[in-house]
């Protein structure tokens, strides 16, 4: 059998979305540091506004440089397209605001980013959009939960902070099964680990601030559109599916079909909330794409060699990645995940908040901060952090012990991670 | 756009402008029919546009095809023939602008039915269309892999690396999503029906109206060399040919596209 002739991930990493400069010859992408784009005539500017032809017409809509990074995301994820945004929450918010209207439903996993968890929870009922958080372990949870108005299934394929492992496919069959996209977080993954339109998600959603971005010097986001998702079915998305008066009667459907959700996406949801990405982060994020597999690659086998030191040191009560025996995941997570689930993992340390708050103020090499998926090892104690005002059942109820520790592997020597960890949790239990 | 050809119901795209409105009979009607496995929306570079200068554009899923009711036909004589139903519901003559198995459907309903078509503007065809075997394979087996092979050779080395000219969209991965979503069977029916007709180059020596074709120099699934034999049995027609386009000009060189249908249509007046 013949293989497709298509570059493979590596190759994309570096490549996709990009051809050298036809002007300059310039190798890397430009930054293309430009608000507006001349027209070539008054036709071409119509035909522009009007979304007859294609091309820049000011950088809020699109822009050579970030233009570059969606497609190379789109690549990388094996999805249609893709629409960078100012941050890894300007892109949940595209995808919600671009599906749904208000009166509308969205069943979520419970454990994720503390942050989307807020937009959903708290910021979107103000503009009637509920939400329903249940059980990401328990398909038959999402099944339950979902009401004649709901308009969307959402979670992050590696969970936070208990890096619960989604599977992926029996939600996308719950989610098709009811006429319903699935949009997944996959920040923690990055694609290099797992590309979730491959198991039935229709749309992708990344921190690219994250592993992406990979040196903790930008923030952004992006929405990939998987394509295969039929808007049209059964009329329960108007945005897509109906005579939009934006662009003088446009049906996204009817129009771009498989491209339906990006164009509305970019069209309505960057020319109206207007979060785009700026041409100078595009460029950071993008040095960050190009070394993406050999990164992730070096973040799992650090994990793992911290994994296994964690195992064995006496101040340490639990663990939790998911290529730890102890996981519940672990099983899945070998099946979905055979290049390692991730480098963000959590643990306890004995001795309650007390001895995590020693733990981290003893930590050198590693850094204690809020962030995850930078080039260097990071740090935090939630218990004496951002979640400081909770009460121990509060925490408890939310996942989060007093003792947990969360830890994002870095690139540093692993030895050189493994002394410091290993000191730091000595110092924790000197009381 | 939702109409009935031989009592069953197809979808088009007219680029959001109804084909009914004022003067509309001073406006030509521009078929555009898609390929093996695709639909509409590979013309969604050429339709929204031509509809707002000067023609009536309808960019139709075939039988079974993207939004239109099924069965989907099998031979590319029921298709020429289902092309003159449409157009004679669609109530005038047409251009008919086809793509690859379209462009066989443009050349056969052109040879059939000279009164219906007034003029053809085709890309990414030769005289033969035969099927790589491991693709019609995986086609026959409903197998993924399918749509990723068409994706693969259907674009220009170009897009193997990108650069789209609509920001921030993947070509290669659009049209993959395409075929992808076609409704069982139906890929390796079109794909079958494309290497078994043998009437190109014998419909291309019989056709007087006006054509333009449209080829991609490094297309590889139907070379430039394959449309030869047409290129001389039409004797008449211009031949547009674009140097860095693969299979797919309408997606790839979308600016010469539409400039070209504008000057066909012109001259056809
Ligand atoms: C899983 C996950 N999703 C989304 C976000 C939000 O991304 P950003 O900070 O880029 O807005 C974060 C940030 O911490 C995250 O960890």
């Amino acid at each position: 059998m013949v293989e497709p002739d298509h570059h493979h991930f590596d190759t994309r990493a570096l490549h996709a979305g990009q051809r050298p400069d036809p002007t300059t010859g310039s190798r890397a992408v430009p930054i293309h540091q430009t608000t507006s784009y001349v027209f070539d005539s008054v036709d071409h500017a119509a035909g522009l506004f009007n979304l007859e032809v294609s091309g820049h017409l000011y950088s809020r809509i699109s822009n050579p440089t970030v233009a570059v990074l969606e497609e190379r995301l789109a690549s990388l994820e094996g999805g249609v397209g893709a629409v960078c945004t100012s941050s890894g929450q300007a892109a949940l918010h595209l995808a919600v605001a671009t599906i749904l209207n208000t009166g509308d439903h969205v069943v979520a996993s419970r454990n994720i980013y503390g942050g989307s968890h807020n937009l959903l929870n708290l910021t979107m009922p103000r503009f009637g959009i509920s939400t329903t958080f249940v059980d990401p372990r328990d398909p038959n949870a999402f099944a339950s939960a979902i009401l004649p108005e709901t308009r969307l299934v959402f979670a992050e394929t590696l969970g936070n902070p208990g890096i619960e492992v989604l599977n992926i496919g029996a939600v996308a069959e719950v989610a098709h099964d009811a006429g319903l996209p699935l949009a997944v977080d996959s920040t923690f993954a990055t694609p290099y680990l797992m590309r979730p339109i491959e198991h039935g998600a229709d749309i992708v959603i990344h921190s690219v601030t994250k592993f992406l971005g990979g040196h903790g010097v930008a923030i952004g986001g992006v929405v990939v559109d998987g394509g295969r998702f039929d808007w049209a079915a059964d009329g329960k998305f108007p945005t897509l599916s109906e005579p939009y008066d934006g662009y003088h009667g446009i049906t996204f459907t009817e129009e771009f079909g498989t491209a339906a959700l990006s164009m509305r996406a970019r069209a309505e949801g960057l020319r109206d909330f207007g979060g785009c990405m700026s041409p100078a982060n595009a460029f950071y994020l993008l040095q960050g794409v190009e070394t993406l597999p050999l990164r992730m690659a070096r973040h799992v086998e650090n994990t793992h060699r911290v994994v296994e030191m964690l195992d064995a040191h006496e101040a340490v009560s639990w663990i939790s990645h998911p290529s730890h025996a102890s996981h519940p995941d672990h099983e899945l997570a070998s099946r979905l995940y055979p290049n390692g689930a991730g480098a963000i993992l959590s643990f306890g340390v004995h001795g309650g908040r007390d001895a995590g708050r020693r733990f981290i103020e003893a930590v050198d090499l590693a850094s204690h901060l809020a962030n995850v998926g930078d080039a260097k090892t990071l740090v935090i104690h939630p218990g004496s952090t951002t979640h400081q005002q909770m009460s121990a059942e509060d925490l408890a109820s939310a996942g989060i012990g007093e003792e947990l520790i969360r830890l994002s592997v870095g690139l540093e020597d692993p030895e050189d991670i493994c002394d410091d960890l290993s000191r730091a949790l000595r110092a924790s239990q000197k009381s | 756009m939702r109409f009935e050809v031989d009592g069953r119901s197809v979808y088009a795209a007219t680029g959001a402008v109804p084909i009914q409105r004022a003067r509309a009979e001073e406006l030509p009607l521009v078929l555009f029919v898609h390929g093996a496995g695709m639909d509409r929306t590979v013309w969604s570079q050429q339709t929204r546009w031509l509809a707002h200068h000067g023609a009536r554009a309808v960019a139709v899923d075939l039988p079974g095809h993207g939004f239109s009711e099924g069965p989907a036909l099998s031979s590319i004589a029921e298709l020429a023939n289902w092309i003159a139903s449409t157009a004679e519901a669609l109530g005038d003559p047409v251009h008919v602008v086809g793509h690859s198995m379209g462009a066989f459907i443009g050349l056969e309903t052109a040879a059939q039915h000279t009164d219906t078509v007034a003029s053809l503007v085709l890309m990414g065809l030769g005289a033969a269309m035969p099927v790589h075997p491991d693709l019609q394979a995986a086609a026959d087996s409903d197998n993924p892999l399918a749509a990723d092979l068409m994706a693969g050779w259907m674009h220009g080395p170009d897009q193997k690396f990108g650069l789209n000219p609509t920001p921030g969209m993947s070509m290669t991965g659009t049209s993959r999503a395409v075929i992808e979503t076609s409704p069982k069977g139906v890929l390796a029916n079109d794909l079958t029906m494309c290497a078994n007709y043998e009437g190109a180059a014998d419909a291309a020596a019989s056709i007087t109206c006006p054509t333009t074709l449209v080829l991609g120099r490094l297309d590889r699934m139907t070379p430039r060399r394959a449309a030869q034999p047409l290129v001389e049995a039409l004797g008449h027609a211009r031949v547009i040919e674009l140097a860095t386009a693969g299979h797919a000009p309408m997606m790839e060189e979308p600016n010469v596209v539409r400039a070209t249908l504008a000057d066909h249509l012109a001259a056809c007046r």
